[in-house]
């Protein structure tokens, strides 16, 4: 099997814009799939809706594209329903953390056994631009003309808080550890959840100064701090630079699960 | 038994195998039943975070091929309108028990109404059509719940069972089967698509794990099942047979009761008002009252009304103010009465009497 192998050929072109990130996200998650060696007709891709949600359709297993915030619902009840099937959940900002966020919570809590792969962006980008739950405050967007007033969520903290078996965080830059994240939380009963910061050089670069896809992904990439350097400078009393966010392997632990193969 | 209990007995007998729910009165007995009987019967009962959450689950449950329910009330009812909507849209079999209390908003927690008789039919967005079934006693309980999963898995339609809470809170005596016999839908043929109908309107079911790889979204689709959101055609050729597979259907989907034909004066009803008129009818035996029962509202069956070709006025007691009402009278030429009523109690024999004494 190659990672070509799952794409649905006649759905091309896909509808991401050029210099996207999500592309390199599901090819790292489809990489991670090909690692684990899952059969076609034993995985189900599952999402809720916008940019990132559209991935699903472009796979060539069994898909559920649902409504918007609910993905993780309704891989739930795909999950127990049948605990054979691998299930891979992809997710946004907006969808996982402001509309489906009481989903997301309750999910990690149930810790059941499933793989969750959020493009966060930081950016509704489906609709044109506007400020999401993830928006860093101070960022431009369509809803934010006067800069990001709100905090931001730090999702993969709040994974780790709602008590899933594992979380990872990386970027579209990270393409090796990205893949072996996700493999990484594949492998892991329960819940795992990775978080992925992309660039949405459209939506989000063109109106905070980053128009260019490469000056977007420095900017991901120069502000990611590994998390074992991040807990030593903070031990240390260092100072942490603004904007700081950290990167690898958050929580790995083996809670009890639900929906695991039997 | 308790008509929630038998609710979730004939879901089980029904083989239903996945329950999603969250807990609201005056359903709750059958997400407690379930939640005991299930695990026992290899099936999985689990308690989401909210009504969103529990049709989602129930919906995910049904592509993998279970036969899965969710049973609620008015406030939650409004909450699943969203994937009630998807449902609809992806052709998911799928089992809704609401059992109504009084609203709007929170409402009558613990009283009965019949006030989401359109909301049923029309309240998540865009056009579509479902099934509605209206039992009035325990029994029907069990036996509607049964029918309600065949005609999902036939018609692949979310399907509701509306209740309220009289019929969900009284005890009668009750009979079940030893065993009921199931359909399913019809399997997606080999060379067909996953979203190619058949004769009937109806595409084949591939439930996920068939090796078919289909792709189910909830945006405008082709028979593919791929996203086609901006030909005029291909929208129009979907929902005018999300429609249609239904509303064409009417005469097959029709169960309804006829008591009196020949009656100058008809009642016409559902649930539990009919209870009350029965017990008019048996009261006054000389008297020539018609009654029309229905145990399926939607899709309407219109033709039910002709069996009563002498009716000179339709008269119809409902637990609201008046819904149902609106769609009979656009169907016949002759006065059709509301005789509404809300605040959680049945009409009393008097009420309909009086009622009947001043419009025959």
């Amino acid at each position: 099997m190659s990672a070509s192998e799952w794409f649905r050929e006649d759905r091309l072109p896909h509808i991401y814009c050029t210099g996207c990130g999500n592309g390199t996200v599901i090819n790292c998650t489809l990489a991670a799939v090909e690692e684990m060696g899952w059969k076609r007709d034993e995985t189900v891709f599952v999402s809720g809706i916008g940019c990132s949600s559209r991935a699903p359709g472009y796979i060539l297993t069994d898909s559920l594209h649902t409504t918007h915030g609910r993905a993780l619902a309704f891989a739930t009840g795909v999950k127990m329903a049948r605990p054979e099937f691998n299930v891979v959940v992809f997710t946004g900002d907006g969808d996982l953390a402001a509309i489906g966020g009481n989903h997301f919570i309750h999910a990690c809590r149930r810790n059941v056994d499933m793989t969750v792969v959020c493009m966060n962006n930081q950016i509704y980008g489906m609709t044109g631009g506007q400020g999401s739950p993830t928006t860093p405050p101070g960022a431009i967007s369509t809803t934010t003309p006067y800069g990001a007033s709100e905090p931001a969520f730090d999702l993969a903290e709040l994974a780790v808080a709602a008590g899933a078996n594992y979380v990872a965080r990386w970027t579209s830059y990270h393409v090796k550890e990205l893949t072996k994240a996700v493999t990484t939380g594949m492998q892991t009963p329960g819940l795992a959840f990775v978080e992925v910061r992309t660039q949405c050089p459209t939506n989000y670069g063109r109106h905070n100064k980053l128009r260019t896809v490469p000056a977007m992904i420095e900017h991901i990439r120069s502000h990611a701090m590994l998390v074992e350097k991040y807990n030593r400078l903070t031990a240390e009393g260092k100072p942490i630079p603004e904007g700081t966010f950290t990167v690898g392997e958050l929580v790995r632990r083996s809670r009890p699960a639900m929906g695991v193969r039997r | 038994m308790q008509g929630n209990t038998a609710c979730a007995e004939g879901a089980l007998a029904a083989g239903c195998r996945f329950f999603g729910g969250y807990p609201i009165t005056p359903s709750t007995e059958i997400a407690e039943t379930m939640a005991r009987r299930l695990p026992k019967a290899g099936g999985v009962f689990i308690s989401m975070e909210d009504e969103l959450a529990s049709i989602a689950a129930v919906i995910g449950a049904a592509w993998t091929g279970a036969r899965a329910m969710t049973a609620t009330s008015g406030p939650g009812f409004s909450l699943m309108m969203e994937n009630i909507g998807y449902a609809a849209m992806t052709e998911t079999p799928c089992v809704v028990v609401n059992v109504q209390r009084g609203g709007p908003s929170t409402g009558q927690p613990t009283r009965a109404a019949q006030g989401d008789m359109f909301q049923c039919r029309f309240g998540s967005h865009g056009d579509y059509s479902t099934i509605a079934l209206t039992p009035n006693s325990v029994q029907e309980m069990f036996d509607l719940t049964v029918k309600a999963f065949d005609l999902a898995d036939r018609f692949r339609v979310p399907t509701f069972l509306m209740a309220d809470e009289i019929v969900g809170h009284m005890r009668e005596r009750v009979t079940i089967p030893d065993s009921v016999e199931a359909t399913s839908p019809r399997p997606l043929a080999e060379g067909s698509l996953p979203f190619e109908a058949n004769e009937n309107g109806i595409p084949g079911f591939a439930p996920f794990g068939s090796g078919r790889a289909v792709h189910v979204t909830g945006l405008t689709h082709d028979e593919r099942g791929y996203p086609d959101t901006t030909d005029p055609e291909a929208h129009d050729r979907l929902v005018r047979r999300l429609v249609t597979k239904i509303e064409s259907a009417r005469r097959a989907i029709a169960d309804y009761e006829v008591m009196n034909p020949d009656a100058e004066t008809v009642f016409v009803t559902y649930g539990a008002p009919s209870r009350t008129v029965e017990q008019v009818i048996h009261d006054r035996p000389g008297d020539s009252i018609g009654h029309l029962r229905l145990r399926v509202v939607w899709p309407f069956p219109e033709f039910a009304l002709k069996e009563f070709p002498n009716a000179k006025v339709f008269l119809m007691p409902e637990l609201n103010l008046g819904q149902m009402v609106r769609e009979v009278q656009r169907h016949v030429d002759q006065p059709v009465v509301a005789i509404p009523k809300i605040g959680g109690e049945l009409h009393t024999p008097a009420e309909l009497v009086s009622a009947l004494e001043e419009h025959r």
